[in-house]
């Protein structure tokens, strides 16, 4: 899967409600309660399966005992272990989910250098439900190709 | 029904002063969409939490700018990133406003300009918070009269 910092303008949006998954599971990887919660419900609501991790070291040390995620939403700024070094750390292991990048900062090169670190995609907050909706299609697309 | 009824429409009126006024943006409206007969509660939940961070957050940069030894404008940029950041995303229009606009005080390292800032998004955190607690109020009423709370589009 290539990765590119799309902005939700650029996207081809479909309707939420066509993309209800009973299938997939996500991890939400931020150090904030509030946006944990935020995502947690939003996946929820399109039906995925949803766990959640406050740092990059909680999410990596969840792959390393097994468990495995369709989509990682992965915020950049974090304690312990930030949304780079995670990435990094889970590609290197193989993981082969859906990486999403999430972050506050505005400047292109901090994107940049988040996507280079293995995300297959990178979003400003907020994640809306058209950004949502697209990366759950994007999903269903993956999983009907394997 | 006709006290729901007004109840409901004082309810639509001030959801969209709300919006009127930059209070809060579409995600707000977005966030409201989520609630459900599984979340009911959702976006009071929400808005707790963000108090809860606001306050911290604001505590904090009060006592940074304080400093006698000298102002960590790291620790104000990294707060004012991770309150940019929570205000986007419960969609606080003016709380992220004001929080843009410290930022390039605090890029500047610029102290006083940091203060005037940290007061103004103080200003914009108790006026949401008022606002979106007279809206649960409004909601709570509406429940209690047997309505059922209205969209606002």
């Amino acid at each position: 899967m290539s990765g590119n910092g799309a902005s939700s303008s650029s996207l081809n949006m479909i309707s939420g409600e066509d993309v209800v998954n009973n299938n997939l599971s996500a991890l939400v990887v931020d150090d904030s309660p509030l946006l944990r919660l935020l995502h947690d419900i939003h996946l929820k609501k399109y039906g995925l399966k949803v766990q959640v991790a406050e740092n990059g070291k909680v999410a990596v040390d969840l792959f390393h005992l097994g468990a495995s995620f369709d989509l990682v939403l992965m915020d950049k700024e974090m304690p312990v272990m930030n949304g780079v070094e995670a990435t990094k750390e889970l590609r290197a292991m193989g993981v082969t989910s859906m990486i999403v990048g999430v972050t506050s900062k505005d400047g292109p090169g901090e994107q940049q250098a988040f996507m280079e670190a293995g995300l297959d995609y990178c979003f400003e907050k907020p994640l809306t439900p058209e950004i949502i909706s697209f990366l759950l299609e994007e999903l269903n697309k993956h999983n009907n190709k394997n | 029904m006709d006290f729901v009824n007004q109840l409901q429409r004082k309810f639509i009126d001030y959801s969209s002063s709300l919006h009127r006024e930059g209070i809060v943006d579409d995600q707000f409206t977005q966030l409201r969409k989520l609630e459900d007969e599984n979340s009911p509660h959702f976006v009071m939940e929400v808005a707790s939490l963000f108090f809860e961070d606001c306050e911290k957050l604001i505590n904090n940069m009060a006592i940074a700018l304080e400093q006698k030894q000298g102002v960590d404008f790291k620790q104000i940029d990294e707060c004012i990133h991770q309150l940019k950041g929570s205000s986007s995303s419960i969609g606080a229009l003016r709380v992220k406003n004001a929080c843009i606009a410290f930022r390039s005080f605090s890029d500047g390292q610029n102290r006083e300009g940091c203060l005037r800032c940290l007061q103004q998004l103080s200003h914009e955190y108790s006026l949401l918070k008022n606002k979106l607690q007279t809206l649960f109020r409004l909601e709570k009423q509406i429940v209690a009269a047997g309505g059922s709370i209205p969209r606002v589009h």
